[in-house]
Parts: structure tokens; sequence; C-alpha cells
């Protein structure tokens, strides 16, 4: 390592150095999530309160308020921030460059200034997605899908036009800054291990990311392809996407093409997504609660196996999503049992958690709460995949609510509690100082609560038949019935909206005044807490510290019974004691 | 209800900002979880349990059960479906009362104590087979009752039920619908043929076309004759979504997509559903309320609601999605018939016009 001088910029700003990445980031997620989700709000409440006026949507949407164009444009503009640009980039960018070099012992990533430019490219697109949001031309409104042709006519929607050129440009650049950090967390693992750090004594994080990493190389490239072909059947006239067209009184040119190309390209992306989302999660999870519950991961083989099989899994269950478009019914039947398949290593998943709860002397902190919530949500939502998963039973609830319930349980809160679990339990790493535990215990039993009371109720709406993106139920008294539900939803969102103003007190204030944290605040056994508490370029300032042991000896006990040294944790780095056994 | 959202989150914002300021002056709080701060929270864990548990009793058995899709489907497929998703219902519940308990039960349980010491159980081959073989056990039955099921209602191609022929062609944002008319066969169509009346674009050289009859607004179906639909679109994507028979597909602009169900209850049947007749009712007290109070501002009252079957999009399609419908009458064939004979076919309507 070289030790120039740093200045403001080199050290802030422009910085190679994983950990400023890794906050570069997550605040960066976190500006993303706050836009997204108060778009959320903003249409909870048409839906909720359609016929009251709001001054905070005047105020945000002009004098006409919501009109179903602003509706839909809200609804895609809150699904692409938060699946890509928050629960991609913000989980996964925060968290794979905070904890690669630091858990597998490496001074940095393998390139620096790859990692430098992937977060530039990433802060790029986000700022090109914010724009599109407030041209005049209105921002991309075709649902986050972008399916065309109604994404790729301009004639078919207000914003298919500009915002929708705009909302392709920053997605084209959003995935090369995937791709970049992908490459980098792949080589990374598997190249600049510390001695002793053998693939099978890696924490389950590391796996979840490398995984993680993976999928994303081999999905990503696919929708960048979509993207570009349709940006061509925009603006060059090409047909890949379009055929036989009659729209506002005169047949288009476009002869050939197909929208369902279009929806296989996505979903060849967008299935796998869903992990890429999720596995980083799960991976914190499993770190986190297997040092708060003292007690080391149950299976910790059978974990790694079941991140692999979901991984391998994902990449070839994409035609769920499209089991009415006309498919074969065949290959509707292949689909269908891929799909359910993934249910097997999921349940090993949420069962091996349930085991590692089991006996433990759970240190109840505000990580290990958001984790066992994000179990708890991740079964919930994950169940009613056997629903939307079984050909048959979607095509009753297929584009319905039932299908939003769904996802938004397992994939959008599962994964942003994972994401709160990893910042109260790494904040210290990042910052060097404490969050304030009381306000981490408010913020997550009012987070669960309300996370719980809009996304149950949702599923009744679904199975009545309501569809997703509808602006206004006001043309099918068949669902007048629905609105007190829809009231209730709306209420509980806008307090979970609100309840994280306290986190978000509590993580700014905390940076700053935040008590200064002690090395090893958990007592953990992962290499990060063997760093100096003020983080410094290069990780460590001596030697790289050398591996003996998986990272899951919590409480174990010698011959007789008694914990080692009286310990009820043994560092990664402590050798194989005489007598012991490596687990 | 309201005004108890209200207080807790104003009991939540007063701790904060307590907190708050306590954090600006740095008192102490300390990093390791105290005996009383992990008893806390293992009762308040069990607290969420019961929130969780309550908010979904009371949604599958009071809050939620009025609003349903009525449990009789519409359809004979749409039976096949309901019965599958009973199964598979049924199964959703045990695994999520059980496994919910076990999370936050153990939570509650196992909550850290200074005497206490955690066990050392890393592995068993035992617990790790069982919970493998358990799932892949129940996935498989669920499986194939699954893809028994989906062949059943995909089966688009058997002539042998006789089935009849109709075209539910989308735009934006309106349905319209094609009888293939005596012959039983569709003409042939593209948006290139679409001119004045003939708004589907049907070839009207294509002799099958000759005898095609289109409706709008309302489509009828006959009781217990399978029907093939025939899925088009001019435009953008739309999705052609009949809930109460349990029935959705895709209208794909440039190509065809093809759905068939069997109409299994009459409209008038299934307004004596005593499902349908709970939901009207519900549906119109609140209908009768919402029209008082338009009547106190001198705007005319709503029309009750009266349970009728329709058709839907269910695809975002633009500006218009969310009103895009087209009611369905089902009837006896012999009724069918005589509606049916009492329509213009297009070809009529076409030589009118000139």
């Amino acid at each position: 390592m070289s030790h120039h001088k740093e200045t403001f910029i080199t050290k802030y700003i422009f910085s190679q150095d994983h950990k400023m990445i890794a906050k570069q980031y997550l605040i960066t997620g976190i500006i993303m999530a706050v836009i997204g989700g108060f778009m959320s709000m903003l249409f909870r409440l048409q839906l909720g309160f359609p016929e009251q006026h709001f001054t905070i949507i005047e105020a945000f949407l002009g004098k006409e308020g919501m009109t179903p164009d602003k509706y839909m444009g809200l609804v895609t503009i809150h699904g692409t921030i938060m699946v890509f640009f928050v629960l991609t980039a913000g989980l996964s960018g925060t968290f794979s460059n905070l904890l690669i070099p630091l858990q597998i012992g490496s001074r940095d990533m393998a390139s620096g200034f790859l990692n430098m430019i992937s977060y530039w490219l990433f802060f790029l697109s986000s700022l090109i997605m914010v724009i599109s949001i407030f041209i005049h031309a209105g921002m991309a409104s075709a649902g986050w899908t972008v399916y065309p042709p109604l994404s790729a006519l301009p004639q078919a929607m207000k914003g298919s036009g500009l915002g929708m050129d705009l909302w392709l440009v920053s997605m084209a650049i959003f995935i090369a800054a995937s791709l970049l950090g992908s490459l980098n967390y792949i080589v990374t693992v598997l190249n600049l291990r510390t001695k002793g750090m053998k693939m099978t004594r890696l924490p389950l994080t590391i796996w979840a990311f490398l995984i993680t990493a993976v999928i994303g190389l081999i999905s990503f490239p696919v929708l960048l392809s979509a993207a570009l072909l349709l940006l061509f059947d925009r603006s060059f006239g090409t047909s890949f996407y379009l055929s036989d067209i009659f729209i506002q009184g005169e047949v288009l040119h476009y002869q050939g093409g197909s929208p369902i190309l279009f929806e296989h390209l996505f979903w060849f992306l967008g299935h796998p997504e869903v992990y890429i989302i999720l596995l980083p999660a799960l991976g914190i999870t499993s770190e986190v609660i297997s040092s708060n519950a003292r007690k080391p991961i149950f299976g910790y083989r059978a974990m790694i196996g079941s991140i692999m099989a979901i991984a391998f899994l994902s990449t070839i269950v994409w035609g769920h999503h499209m089991f009415v478009t006309g498919m074969n019914p065949f290959l509707g039947s292949i689909f269908t049992f891929t799909t359910l398949l993934i249910a097997i290593p999921s349940a090993v998943k949420a069962f091996n958690y349930i085991t590692t709860l089991w006996k433990g002397n759970l240190q109840l902190n505000p990580g290990m709460l958001f984790s066992i919530g994000m179990v708890s949500v991740f079964i919930s939502g994950g169940l009613t995949g056997l629903v939307l998963g079984d050909s048959a039973l979607d095509i009753n609830v297929h584009d319905t609510m039932f299908v939003v319930a769904h996802f938004h349980l397992v994939m959008g809160v599962s994964a942003l509690l994972g994401m709160f679990a990893g910042v109260y339990h790494w904040f210290p790493k990042m910052f060097g100082r404490m969050m304030n535990k009381t306000l981490g215990y408010i913020h997550f039993y009012l987070t669960i609560i309300a996370a719980y009371g809009v996304f149950f109720p949702m599923h009744f709406t679904g199975l009545a038949g309501l569809p997703r993106r509808y602006f206004s139920n006001a043309a099918f008294p068949l669902f007048d019935d629905l609105l007190p539900i829809n009231q209730v939803i709306t209420i509980f969102a806008i307090i979970g909206g609100f309840v994280q103003l306290i986190f978000l007190a509590n993580f700014f204030i905390s940076i700053f005044k935040g008590k200064k944290a002690t090395q090893n605040p958990w007592r953990a056994n992962t290499l990060e807490w063997t760093t100096p508490v003020e983080a410094i370029h290069g990780n460590w300032p001596g030697e790289i510290p050398t591996v003996y042991r998986w990272p899951y000896d919590y409480s174990k006990r010698d011959e007789n019974g008694n914990l080692w040294e009286g310990k009820d944790y043994t560092p990664q780095t402590v050798p194989i004691r005489q007598g012991e056994e490596e687990f | 209800m309201k005004a108890l959202f209200f207080i807790i989150l104003f009991t939540a914002i007063a701790a904060t900002a307590w907190q708050i300021v306590k954090l600006l002056g740095l008192t102490k709080n300390n990093q390791i979880v105290t005996k009383k701060e992990n008893n806390i929270n293992g009762w308040l864990m069990l607290g969420t349990m019961i929130f969780l548990y309550t908010l979904m009793i009371y949604y599958m058995f009071f809050g939620g059960r009025d609003v349903l899709l009525p449990r009789q489907a519409g359809s004979l497929e749409g039976e096949h479906i309901d019965n599958l998703f009973k199964m598979t219902l049924g199964l959703i519940l045990v695994v999520q009362f059980v496994t919910q308990f076990l999370v936050y039960y153990f939570t509650f349980k196992y909550r850290g104590n200074v005497d206490k010491k955690a066990a050392f159980f890393a592995d068993s081959h035992k617990l790790e087979l069982f919970w493998t073989i358990t799932p892949t056990v129940v996935l498989s039955a669920l499986i194939i009752y699954g893809l028994w099921t989906w062949s059943l209602v995909q089966d688009v191609t058997n002539k042998k039920d006789n089935p009849i022929y109709i075209e539910l062609y989308a735009k934006q944002f309106q349905w319209e619908a094609r009888y293939a008319g005596k012959d039983n066969v569709l003409g042939e169509a593209n948006v290139r043929n679409i001119k004045g009346m003939n708004t589907m674009g049907v070839d009207m050289n294509d002799p099958y076309a000759k005898d095609d009859i289109t409706v709008l607004h309302e489509f009828h179906l006959p009781k217990g004759r399978k029907v093939v639909f025939q899925m088009r679109s001019q435009d953008v994507l739309h999705s052609a979504y009949m809930p109460h028979f349990r029935a959705q597909m895709n209208c794909v602009p440039g190509s065809k997509t093809y759905m068939a169900y069997t109409p299994a209850l009459t409209t008038e049947e299934m307004r004596k559903n005593p499902d349908i007749i709970r939901k009207v009712n519900g549906i119109n007290k609140i209908r009768a309320e919402k029209s008082k109070e338009l009547v106190a501002k001198g705007e005319d009252p709503l029309e009750p609601y009266e349970f009728d079957y329709l058709l839907l999009c269910n695809k975002i399609c633009g500006a218009g999605h969310y009103n895009m419908q087209m009611k369905i009458v089902v009837e006896d064939e012999a009724d069918f018939n005589k509606w049916l004979a009492s329509k213009k076919t297009l070809a009529e309507k076409l030589n009118q016009n000139q």
C-alpha cells in the first residue's frame, strides 16, 4: 500500500478505499430509499383516500393533483428505485464492499480503481433516474418491467417519451456499474483471501455476496441487451419487440417482432434479480443471528448448498412471470416444476435459522431483532410463492394485488430488514461509533408492525380480484368494499414511512455524536473485528492475521463441557488449541 | 382505530425525541444488551407474534372474508383451480402458523441471560435430511396436482366438446368481442385492415369472416358449452381477466393467444349464490352511505350494484387502464342463441354503411 497524503477529494469523494465506497453506496442508497419510499406514500394516499384532496399531493404533483399518468409514473419509478437503486446497489454495494475485504482478510478490493468507477457510474445513473422524475415530458410510467409496446411507443402513454429514454440510459449505466462491482467481488473473494481462509471457512455473508455477484454477472448483461434493443425500437425504427400495431388512427410500420421476446429477456434478469436482492440479506442475517445467538449457525454447509441451489434454480425459473402470456403450456409446466423446487432450499434455510435460535443465548439488540424479523417476513412472503409459482393458480392471481403483497414481503420488506440488520450490526465498523439502541428497538417494532399491516391485508384485495396499477377503482362497483382495507393499508404505510425518520435521525446523528465503539462490540468471531476502531487504509496496521478456524465457534466446549477459556466465542484468528477439534 | 394509530405514532415520536436528546447529550448507552433489555425485547417479540396472529385471523375470518371472490367458481375449469387453491392455501396456513410460532417463541424463550450459556449445536444430518425430504415430498404432490390442473385448463385444441369460438379484442381502452358465426370459424384479421366500422381489422375477403358477428360493451356466453377464446390486441399488451371464471390470458400485439373455459352458472344463478348476495349487500351498504353524502351535496345518488360477470384489463396499458372493462352475460344456450341471432354480422354492418 502506498501511503501518499490524502486530500479531502481522494478521501471522501474519489476514494478507492472499499470502506469509504461502501459508505458512499449506503448513503446514496438511503437517499434513493427516501425518494422511492416517499413516492409510495403519495400513491397509497390515492388508493386509500381517492376522493380526498391532500395538500401534500398538490404540493408535489402540481395543481391537478394525482392523475392516472402521474400515478403510473410514481409506481414505475418507485419500483425501479427500490429494486435496483436501493436493494441491489444500496444493499449489495454497501455490504459487499465493506465486508468482503474485511472478512476475508485483504487490504482492499482486487481493483480499487474499478470499484471507484463502479460507484460513480451508479451515482450517475441515480442522478439521471432522479432527474427523469422531474422532467416536463413526464417520468417513465409503463411499470418497472417497462413492457413494450407501451414503453416503446411515445404515443401509447405520456411517460413513454423522454422519460423512458432517460430510464433506459440510467439503467444501462446502472448495469455497467453493477457488472464492475460483481467482477471485483468475485475476483477478490477467489484470489485475495488471507492465509488459512479456505472457502469452507468463509463467513456466510461472503458466500452470499460471492454467489450474488455470480448471478448478477450472468443475468444483468441480458437486461442490458433487452434495454438496448428497446432503445433501437424506440429510436431507430427496428422491430425487435413490435409487430402489427394500430395506434391513434394509424398503422405503424413495425412488423415481425414480439413483446414476448422482451419479457423473456427482462425476466431472465428479473427473476435472478430477486435473489440478487435476497441473498445478501440472507447472508447478513446468518452472520448477525449466529453471533447474537452466541451459537454456531446451524448447518453451515447446508446453508452454502442452499445458496448455490437457489442461485442455480433462479436462472431457470424466469418463465413463471409469463404463465399467461400465451407461451406453450408445456413450457409453463417446466417452469412450474423448477419454480416450486426453490421452496426446498428456502425451507432448509428457514429451518436452519429457527434451529440456530433454539437453545441460544439470544442478545436481542436491534441488529438481531431485524434479523429475526427478516426470517419471519421471509417465511410469510415466501409461502405465498407456492400459489404464484403454480401455473394453474397463477392464472387467477397474476398481476393482482396478491402478487404485490407477495413480492413486497418476500423480497422488499425482508431484504430491507436484512439491510437494517446489517447497518445496526456494522455501523461501529463503518463509523467507529455506536447507534442508539432504544431508537433501534422503536424503529424495529414499528417497522415490522407497519410492514405486516400493509402487506398482509393486501393479499385479500388481490384475492378479491383487484388488479395492480389501477389508478382508481371507481369504475368497478365490484371493488367498492375494498376501500376499508385499502385505508388500513395506507395508514400503516404512512406510519411505516414516518418510522423511518427515527432511523434516519439515529443514523446521521450517531455518525457524529454516537458513543465511541470498542474494537469488537458484539464479541464476534469474524476478521473485521480485529481491525482498529479508527479505520485505516489497508485495514490492518501490521500483518494481515492468519485464520485457523471457521467463523462460527460460538459457545464451543472443551472435553469437560466447559467453555474454552471461559469465553463464549473464539475468533477465527485463534489457533486450534490442544485437545480441540476443528469443526 | 385511526385514533389508536395516532396515539401509537405520537408515543413513538415522543420517545424518539427523548432518545435523540439523550444521544446528543452522549448519555450512557451500553453496547452489550442488558438482561433487562433482553427481557423486554423477548416479551415484545411475543407481542409482535400476537399482533401478526391477530392480523391474520382478523382478515381471514372477518375483515377480508366477505370481500373475496365467491367460493363458487363461474366455470368448470375454475372449480379445478379452486380445489388446487384450497389445498395449497391449507398447506400455507399450517406452515405459516407453526413456523412463525417457532421463530417468535424461540426468540422469547431463549432471550439472553448472563447466567445462561448457548448450546453448541452446529449440525445434524438427521434434521437436515428431515427438512429437505419433507418439503420435497409435499412439493412433489403439489407439483403433480398442479400440473394436472394446468393441463386441464390449458386444453384449447380439443374439439371433442364442440366448443364455440369467440375473439376478445383489446385496444386502448376498450374491449370488443367477435363471434365465429354459423361456420364456427373466426375469419383472419390484421390491424392493416382496420377501416371505418371494421374496427377489429377483420379480413373480409376471408370466407370464414363473412358470418362473423362483432359486439361492443357486453358479450354473452352459453352455460355449459366450452368456449375457446382467441385474444388479440391492436396496440399494447393487455390482459383479458375474468376473475369469476378464474380465467386470464394476455393479449399480445402481433400474435394470437388462446384460453378455453366452460361457464358453469348463468348470471342469474350466480346472483343467488350466498357469497355473492353477502358481497353485494356489503357493497350496497357502502354505496348507500356514499349516496347520502352525494344527495346532501345536491348530486345524484349512486346506482345500487348488481352482480355481473366482468372482463377487465389486467396488464398496464396506459392512462385509461383502470377503466377498461366489458360486461359478460352467461345464459342458457337457447337464450344465448336467440341473443346471437338478433345481432348483425360484421358484413351486414359494413354493407349498411356503404
